[in-house]
């Protein structure tokens, strides 16, 4: 909250001003572009009088928060294990590791019509997209860092007497968390991006749907407001893993 | 009486695909209780590799080591590292996630020897008594001075009541100042708790400042080359430093590590090309 609050001193506000200062003149003036983009004053008015009181609104932002938070949630539920297995046992390193090397690089929207295919709702198949992003990144975060923890750390732990069970669950644990939460941050994000496209894409519903509508009525209220509403449902989101991080982390700061 | 070290003819080969490199080759001294021994050698002359031998992090290629008559490491058997011999490396390796207390009583939980709250009165005592480290017992690792860091490691050490403790450079990246407050510190942590330590350095004037005898390792592969009594008193103090047997003693010793230090110049050079 502290650095929500930092970033908003008077040179912020600034700039934020004449963002929407100049948004209002090339909205009234029409300038090249502009025809069929609303000005400041009429998006606010818009969100005051349709979407505020919009059940249906605040459903969209219902909606999209609960797949974030599935495939976000599901991906940190498998990916942390497989990416703790891969760095740990040489021989499931050998076997897997390529397998996944193959199919990182296939974007998550790249899964957008096979998902439709396999999974029964299109509900499954957006989570699963958005599922995908930030798997593959949690992965290769925990991995990285259970190869990179310090020889030294193993080597103390071991001639101070703790077992290999320990080593794992005191020292290895541990060790991960940090790329955990790097992992987190990095894997929020790309499951908003996701979630948006997939919605725009597959879904009758949520904050990407709900964009996606303005621009086929030729809504640009709408359009805004949606994309305002994401920005914030991201920054929220953002706020609430960096929370997660610091309880995850006492010894950082 | 404890910590009676022997290095018997130890030798190791690293093998990595083929391209074999000796490490060390017949190394042999021997360390006797309670004695504080120093051993310099160039960069990468297998110092580290000895005492990852004597810590049973490494397996050795020949040779033996005892510890108080015990077999700690031969040819062929797997390398086992225990409580008897601490080692304090030269970047430190305190669990950043623990507290400084937690970090010290690690050993005696894990090994079942202390209950935890005999355990926290131990460290609370060995951190006062350790030029009051007991006031930083809550902070985190990341909020102490490296030199704070490595009297806390020693410390670490010093609770398993080690037979031997095991200097990997610790005070390698330090300033002048940190270090020659280490020095003291650590010249005093000897006189207090009468440990055996084997310190590794590449820095001659640390080595006779603090040790009892110097051993001067050659240039890869490692082998002894030079071993030197200091017959300076005890309690060492900085004075020392401008004293006449000091300089005698450095120059008996100088010669050896400069010779060495030149061959592994101009191997680096070769490797280089």
């Amino acid at each position: 909250m502290k650095r929500l609050f930092r970033r908003l001193d008077w040179r912020g506000a600034v700039s934020i001003a004449a963002f929407v200062i100049l948004w209002t003149l090339l909205a009234r003036l029409k300038a090249p572009g502009f025809a069929e983009i609303p000005d400041p004053a009429a998006v606010g008015r818009a969100f005051w009088q349709k979407y505020l009181p919009s059940a249906a609104y605040w459903n969209s932002w219902v909606v999209s928060f609960e797949r974030v938070t599935y495939g976000f949630l599901l991906a940190q539920l498998f990916g942390i294990p497989l990416g703790l297995l891969l760095g740990t046992r040489k021989l499931f390193n050998e076997v897997v590791f390529p397998l996944v090397e193959l199919l990182r690089p296939i974007p998550p929207l790249a899964w957008v019509p096979l998902s439709i295919l396999f999974w029964p709702t299109s509900e499954l198949s957006i989570v699963f997209i958005t599922f995908i992003g930030p798997f593959f990144i949690i992965v290769i975060n925990v991995h990285d860092a259970v190869r990179g923890i310090r020889k030294e750390h193993l080597w103390l732990a071991r001639s101070l007497g703790a077992s290999r069970e320990t080593i794992f669950r005191r020292i290895i644990l541990p060790s991960v968390i940090p790329a955990i939460a790097v992992g987190m941050t990095l894997g929020i994000a790309v499951a908003w991006n996701v979630v948006i496209a997939a919605e725009m894409i597959a879904s009758d519903a949520g904050l990407g749907r709900l964009t996606w509508e303005g621009y086929v009525s030729h809504t640009g209220t709408t359009v805004i407001i949606g994309m305002i509403s994401i920005g914030l449902a991201g920054y929220l989101s953002t706020l609430i893993v960096a929370w997660a991080e610091r309880r995850m982390m006492p010894w950082q700061r | 009486m404890s910590g009676v070290l022997s290095i018997r003819g130890v030798s190791k080969t690293y093998d990595p695909e083929g391209a074999s490199v000796e490490a060390l080759r017949d190394c042999s001294f021997d360390v006797r209780a309670e004695e504080f021994v120093a051993i310099v050698g160039p960069s990468g002359c297998g110092k580290s590799t000895l005492l990852n031998a004597i810590a049973g992090f490494d397996t050795v290629s020949a040779g033996e080591v005892h510890l108080d008559g015990r077999l700690l490491a031969a040819k062929g058997r797997a390398p086992r590292p225990g409580p008897d011999r601490v080692v304090v490396f030269q970047h430190g390796a305190l669990f950043p996630w623990k507290t400084v207390l937690e970090n010290v009583i690690y050993g005696p939980l894990r090994q079942r020897r202390l209950s935890r709250a005999d355990a926290e009165a131990k460290g609370l005592e060995l951190l006062r008594a350790s030029g009051g480290l007991d006031s930083v017992a809550a902070s985190y690792p990341a909020q102490l001075s490296s030199g704070m860091q490595r009297r806390v490691e020693i410390v670490r050490a010093l609770m398993n009541d080690p037979a031997v403790l095991l200097l990997d450079e610790p005070f390698r990246a330090m300033d002048g100042f940190s270090k020659s407050t280490m020095h003291q510190h650590v010249l005093e942590m000897h006189r207090r708790y009468r440990k055996t330590i084997v310190f590794i350095t590449h820095d001659l004037d640390e080595a006779i400042y603090l040790a009892d005898t110097v051993v001067v390792m050659t240039t890869r592969p490692g082998t002894v080359k030079q071993i030197t009594r200091v017959n300076l008193a005890r309690p060492r103090v900085p004075e020392m430093l401008y004293s006449h047997e000091y300089a005698e003693l450095k120059r008996s010793a100088a010669e050896s590590v400069h010779e060495e230090a030149l061959r592994a110049f101009e191997r680096g050079e070769k490797e280089q090309a």
